[in-house]
């Protein structure tokens, strides 16, 4: 019985939370906001050389076949220093994908991907959600319709559009008919985009692909709270480390109770999160029939821990807090984009409910 | 990550598996109230299989293993399982053993340990004052030096089985010229001791639960200097390690309490249909869900902390906090979710599981405050854990 992160678990978290902190600080991630895509390659290739982008990909095609915790890991480190990247779309949802669908085709765009020089965006928001009536459709083999809020999509070589819970399409996002627009959001370190599919040819088509894409999302899902919880305990460091330097009324405020249990709160919310994470990642490998029900419960979960975070940690710090220049909004806003990128708290935990039998099926 | 057991401990299981079938029907209780030679036997039992008292060395009437968590976590997993107690749930074996263990001498060893295991010899805490709650260490009843005794004077309250107690681990004021917390002692005391007055303290759950708590007055209450454990001032060291065990005591069963929780919900109908139905309840269920599985996976997480020998740190403190609110949340849902019926008690007319929730709700609220409260807990995890200042002390008017 051993629940706990292995040696190399902490040596990977070590190592990517150490290159980001010195390539990739928060006045970088200043400048790259100004950039038409903030996910900039150079940043995305040097992080593949680290082996992040094929930390899911299999060995046979030149990744590292690590598990969804390691990639939880990674993920939460990204989080944590707001880093803009295509990792949950590319190094996380598309591998999961394409693995598990295999063939000669998936194969190379796997090596592709554990390279960094091919980057995939997923378009995944209609198998939950439909809005602005959305949805791509297939006739005569060719893709037609829209796909909203394409994630990691602006600036991305490859698509993987889900038509539905069983069929995938795979686009190249220069294909004839396709047309990419980047949707600004409030977080500017996530390439969102629509992606409009006016018969387009597809790279590859799969149907009967139900696993492929139920796994995707719930590695997708598990990979976000990572994600957030990174930016979550980013938020708690900078608030007490900030309540441990400022005086008011001849004090520092964190020897105030008022304040210091507001950073009391925050952590003892963080913590379990972090329990609740590694286990909803373990069980994605070591007990697949628990983790759609855990990736629904850590997302959800996280995200409403998250919210009340973002909040408290800004309020900590004052006024300061809510100018462009302190920063912390980097992480505000990277939290509130993450809350209905994959389906928000309330859906979430009526799939929940469903899959458990307390609530009808869908 | 390894969630398996090895073969050892799966066969351990299984005996204790068999233990636990072959005596459940047999067991009394209630046993803090039950008969004291029924509850002596069972006890005695259970350490004779090595299910209790299992890594107290034997010459103090213990089973005598080796400590191994893992063996524990089994135990407490399948007693739980059955639904039955292992061991006895009270501050006798839970508070006063650890002591004796770490700071006692042997003579209060051999006396003390394997009776009170046994349930021979029912403890009651004499810790918290009228005005000394959570600055315990301001506490001051009072014993004064007289030959070989001391003599006893002030009052203690939320003595939980004070009633029933046949002793009391006390902490009182022996040095009144030292600092606050070097001026305490720790001290046993019998209850049949002349002086002693014993007052019921009713709660506000009522008669519900087994808890009784009382008030008690010490009026001129003798007590031989023997019965120091440890050395004169030391009580508050002393009393720390106590705490830390009442503290790890307070792990409470979340994931148990949501199963029941859910059955109720699809039990309990409105307009006919089941509250499980109803979205609104069952959102309510599902969030508090997630955080009972954070509960139950950050104590696999804390235990193997443990198992490695590492500190847990932070992640340590948070955990009364969050499981106290955890249960009176929700006991909050299951009143909700009964409606106008959620307030019936006291064997009314329809009411539902003879008032469990509103019991757990008015215990877990205790929880909250007893043992440290919530506020307290908050001033460790941002002093101890996040290295946030104290607060500066008032300047004396």
């Amino acid at each position: 019985m051993d629940f706990g992160l292995s040696e190399d678990q902490h040596l990977l978290e070590q190592t990517v939370r150490s290159f980001l902190a010195d390539q990739v600080p928060i006045e970088r991630v200043r400048e790259l906001r100004e950039n038409e895509a903030p996910n900039d390659r150079a940043t995305w290739s040097a992080l593949a050389e680290l082996g992040v982008a094929g930390v899911l990909v299999p060995e046979a095609q030149g990744g590292s076949e690590l598990a969804l915790l390691d990639a939880a890991l990674v993920s939460q480190a990204l989080g944590h220093a707001v880093t803009p990247t295509p990792f949950l779309a590319s190094a996380v949802m598309a591998p999961i994908a394409l693995a598990s669908i295999s063939g000669s085709k998936a194969d190379g765009w796997l090596a592709g991907i554990a390279s960094g020089e091919l980057v995939c965006g997923v378009a995944v928001t209609e198998l939950f959600s439909v809005r602005e009536e959305a949805g791509v459709r297939v006739s005569d083999g060719k893709l037609h319709g829209k796909a909203m809020m394409a994630i990691d999509s602006y600036g991305a070589d490859l698509l993987l559009v889900a038509i539905d819970a069983d069929t995938l399409g795979v686009v190249k996002t220069d294909a004839a008919g396709l047309d990419i627009t980047r949707l600004a959001t409030v977080d500017v370190t996530r390439c969102t985009a629509e992606v409009l599919l006016d018969g387009v040819t597809p790279a590859a088509l799969f149907e009967a692909a139900g696993p492929a894409v139920a796994r995707m999302l719930d590695a997708g899902r598990i990979a976000l709270a990572a994600d957030a919880l990174g930016a979550c305990e980013s938020m708690v460091e900078q608030a007490v480390a900030y309540a441990k330097q400022r005086k008011q009324f001849d004090r520092l405020i964190g020897s105030f109770q008022a304040v210091k249990h507001m950073c009391a709160e925050m952590i003892a919310e963080v913590e379990p999160a972090r329990s609740l994470l590694w286990y909803a990642a373990h069980s994605f490998d070591a007990m697949p029939d628990e983790a759609p029900l855990m990736a629904c419960h850590v997302l959800a979960h996280v995200s409403e821990i998250a919210r009340e975070i973002a909040s408290v940690s800004t309020q900590v710090h004052g006024g300061i807090g809510w100018t462009d220049e302190q920063n912390l909004h980097f992480w505000f806003k990277r939290i509130g984009n993450a809350r209905h990128l994959l389906g928000g708290p309330e859906l979430l935990r009526n799939r929940a409910a469903e899959l458990q039998g307390f609530a009808p099926a869908a | 990550m390894d969630l398996e057991f090895d073969a050892r401990y799966e066969e351990f299981r299984a005996q204790v598996r068999d233990f636990v079938a072959k005596h459940r029907p047999v067991q009394p209780m209630g046993l803090a109230s039950a008969k004291k030679k029924e509850r002596v036997a069972w006890l005695s039992l259970q350490i004779e299989h090595g299910y209790w008292a299992r890594t107290i060395p034997k010459e103090y009437g213990g089973y005598g293993a080796a400590p191994d968590l893992l063996e524990t976590v089994i135990m407490d997993e399948e007693f739980n399982k059955a639904g039955i107690a292992r061991g006895m749930m009270a501050q006798g074996p839970s508070m006063l053993v650890p002591t004796l263990l770490s700071h006692g001498s042997d003579e209060q060893r051999e006396r003390w340990i394997g009776s009170t295991m046994r349930g021979e010899v029912i403890w009651c805490q004499g810790y918290s004052e009228p005005g000394s709650g959570s600055d315990l260490a301001s506490l001051q009843t009072r014993a004064t030096e007289d030959g070989d005794d001391f003599v006893i004077n002030g009052q203690k309250i939320w003595t939980s089985t004070a009633d029933q107690a046949d002793m009391c681990f006390i902490l009182v004021r022996t040095e009144p010229d030292a600092k606050k917390h070097e001026g305490i002692s720790y001290v046993l005391l019998p209850m049949d001791t002349p002086g002693i007055d014993v007052q019921p303290l009713r709660t506000m759950s009522g008669d519900i639960g087994e808890n009784s708590f009382n008030q008690v007055f010490f009026s001129d209450v003798r007590v031989p200097k023997a019965n120091v454990v440890g050395r004169r001032g030391e009580g508050w060291k002393i009393a720390n390690t106590t705490l830390k065990h009442e503290r790890n005591s307070l792990n409470a069963n979340a994931e148990g309490t949501l199963i029941r929780l859910a059955r109720l919900m699809n039990d309990e109908t409105i307009r006919g249909a089941p509250a499980m139905a109803s979205p609104v309840y069952r959102d309510r269920l599902m969030k508090l869900q997630a955080r009972a599985l954070s509960m139950k996976h950050h104590g696999m997480r804390m235990l193997t902390c443990s198992l490695r020998g590492d500190s847990p740190g932070i992640a340590g403190l948070v955990v009364k906090l969050q499981n106290c609110q955890l249960n009176y949340d929700m006991a909050a849902l299951a009143i909700d979710v009964m409606g106008e019926l959620g307030v019936l008690y006291d064997h009314a007319k329809y009411e539902r599981e003879r008032g469990f929730w509103q019991a757990h709700s008015m215990f877990s609220l205790g929880l909250i405050i007893g043992g440290g409260t919530a506020q307290i807990q908050k001033n460790i995890i941002s002093e101890r854990g996040l290295g946030l200042p104290r607060e500066p002390k008032p300047a004396k008017a």
